[in-house]
């Protein structure tokens, strides 16, 4: 088995070379293109056009910006994007750290039947039109229900939660149950308080899902006055069709359609700020998330 | 009879359990997982609003014999393999490779600040992913400033695929690498520092020591992702969609949607759900057997 291998230098500083450089380049590669949006954003809408961006402060204007905020549905999408984030990650995380803590019971009767029953779901599903038939019969269309409902158990996320009461000693209810309390008294006195990690990031986890997601909105609400943030910025960037009230007072086409092209930095810019200032702040939690979840279920 | 004697006298004990902490879930899963699949029946039948799915006409195989027969059925069922396994075979190793990268960094802070940038784009919506490819694409959008063309790349089938795996790297690479880089720094040191000893370089380090450290994780995502080939994700796809680029990026999943939703065809759209979700779990359970040939056994 032994095998004679020289030290070779050489190699090493190959490596050094061409992996540092690989892992430089992929930096760059990410940061460019935002760095690029930010600047691109302050720009003059002609001058973006001709040449680019600048670093000449002279063309640099925040029209951009100002037409933004005075738009009435970006406004009208942070606002319920916030609220259907917030309920489903009560919903969610409510259901979920419930259901995970009979699961983590060795001795539940049951429990095999259940975890099948849970993970089937995992695997196969009713697919797009009947989900949508169940929620039209269920008069959900155009409700927040239709949204934050359907998605709110995650089978994944259980395994999470199970995954961490199983790391904490089966003697904390050991001596609950000496003192008398129920499991209920146990769960929400004893066990709740020492799990704040794990519902910080199923929290975090559900409402970043929420906030990002477009699918279920586009095709459960019809009602523009109900449209997530991201719906809103879908007609922007994706259709091509700015709010109403945005271009509108514009005359020409040409000047029309450099604006246009502008306020899609800039509604890139103004969407994506509250997720990147608390990006530093979050993202230990999401990686603790990660690592939770490499323990096999 | 004396152990279901003690079942029912667990469950009568312990009702807590049942019905405050697993019932919501039950209920949840019961409703919007179990009765949609009880719906997949419509794709049988003659699907009418006021007869309900029960008393609709049956057709039997019609919808799945109108789906293979006709021209597009390959066309799309292709798309979605190639979106997949091309994504698969060009995102799989990246994630790899920056970790075996980023743990050759003896400077704590500069890993932490590198990491830091890299898992950022995976915090961003698949809306202003899309967003951000299109102006960067566009006629008048930087890349064709910077080369002097004014090409339409979205309106180009043959760029779709690069298109949407370069941009799946760009913004997930960096995120997948968090597995690996650590169990990459739980490995054991002493190994490391034996190979040190016995003079292997960097290279064989890698290829003796830190590859056979994270093998099993490589295996478990490996498992997970091609198991997802089929159920490769809607949102993006059709964001990215231009009337230009359909005959590249119309995959099973859009056009599951356009004929259900957009055109209320829900038996034929229903059909062809289904037909998805069982390759997939046909590949999940193909790919996991071959996995744990080739690993001693060891699959899922």
């Amino acid at each position: 088995m032994k095998q004679k291998i020289m030290i070779s230098p050489l190699t090493n500083k190959l490596f050094y070379i061409i992996g540092f450089s690989f892992l430089g380049f992929f930096t760059l590669a990410i940061l460019v293109p935002i760095v690029y949006v930010l600047i691109a954003s302050f720009m003059d809408p002609t001058v973006l056009q001709n040449q680019g961006i600048s670093l000449d402060l002279s063309s640099w204007t925040i029209t951009a910006y100002i037409r933004v905020f005075e738009n009435r549905m970006i406004w009208v999408g942070f606002r319920n994007s916030l609220f259907y984030s917030v309920s489903y990650t009560f919903i969610s995380v409510g259901v979920t750290i419930l259901a995970a803590y009979p699961m983590s019971k060795k001795d539940l009767v049951g429990k095999k039947l259940i975890n099948v029953f849970f993970v089937i779901t995992m695997f196969f599903g009713g697919g797009l039109v009947p989900t949508y038939l169940l929620i039209s019969n269920l008069n959900m269309l155009d409700t927040i229900w239709a949204i934050v409902l359907p998605n709110a158990f995650n089978v994944w996320n259980l395994i999470l939660a199970r995954t961490y009461y199983q790391s904490i000693p089966d003697e904390l209810r050991e001596a609950s149950a000496v003192d008398g309390a129920s499991e209920f008294t146990h769960f929400f006195k004893i066990l709740l308080p020492v799990c704040k990690p794990i519902i910080a990031v199923l929290a975090l986890y559900q409402f970043v899902g929420m906030w990002n997601s477009y699918f279920d909105p586009m095709i459960y609400l019809n009602n523009a006055d109900m449209q997530p943030l991201q719906l809103v910025l879908r007609s922007i960037l994706i259709q091509n069709t700015p709010e109403p009230g945005m271009i509108a007072d514009i005359a020409s086409m040409a000047e029309m359609s450099k604006l246009a092209e502008l306020l899609k930095y800039s509604t890139i810019v103004v969407s994506s700020i509250p997720l990147l200032i608390m990006y530093p702040f979050f993202h230990k939690y999401f990686e603790k998330g990660v690592m939770v979840g490499s323990v096999k279920g | 009879m004396r152990a279901n004697v003690n079942k029912w006298k667990y469950i009568k004990n312990n009702w807590q359990l049942y019905i405050i902490f697993l019932l919501p879930a039950v209920v949840l899963t019961f409703i919007f997982k179990y009765i949609p699949m009880g719906g997949i029946l419509i794709a049988f039948k003659d699907y009418n609003a006021f007869q309900g799915i029960l008393g609709s006409e049956w057709v039997g195989l019609e919808y799945f014999k109108r789906f293979m027969s006709s021209p597009d059925f390959m066309t799309y069922l292709l798309n979605t393999l190639k979106l997949s396994l091309f994504g698969l075979a060009w995102g799989f190793p990246v994630p790899i490779i920056l970790a075996l990268i980023l743990n050759r960094i003896r400077n704590a802070g500069i890993k932490k600040n590198i990491q830091l940038m890299i898992y950022l784009p995976n915090f961003i919506s698949v809306i202003v992913l899309c967003g951000m490819v299109k102006i960067f694409l566009s006629p008048v959008g930087p890349l064709n400033h910077i080369m002097g063309t004014a090409a339409d790349f979205m309106s180009i089938p043959s760029a779709y695929r690069s298109i949407y795996i370069a941009s799946g790297i760009w913004q997930g690479a960096g995120w997948g690498s968090i597995l690996f880089t650590a169990a990459l720094s739980n490995s054991s040191q002493e190994l490391t520092e034996a190979a040190i000893v016995d003079g292997a370089n960097i290279l064989q380090q890698i290829i003796h020591v830190d590859i056979p450290s994270i093998k099993n994780i490589i295996v478990i995502q490996f498992i997970l992702q091609a198991g997802n080939i089929m159920s490769i994700g809607f949102e993006k796809a059709y964001a990215l969609q231009t009337d230009m680029n359909i005959p590249a990026s119309e995959i099973l999943a859009t056009y599951v949607y356009k004929i259900g939703l957009l055109n209320g065809d829900y038996g034929f759209s229903t059909a062809v759900g289904l037909f998805n979700s069982l390759i997939n779990v046909m590949l999940l359970l193909m790919v996991n057997k071959i996995v744990s040939k080739l690993n001693d056994g060891q699959g899922i």
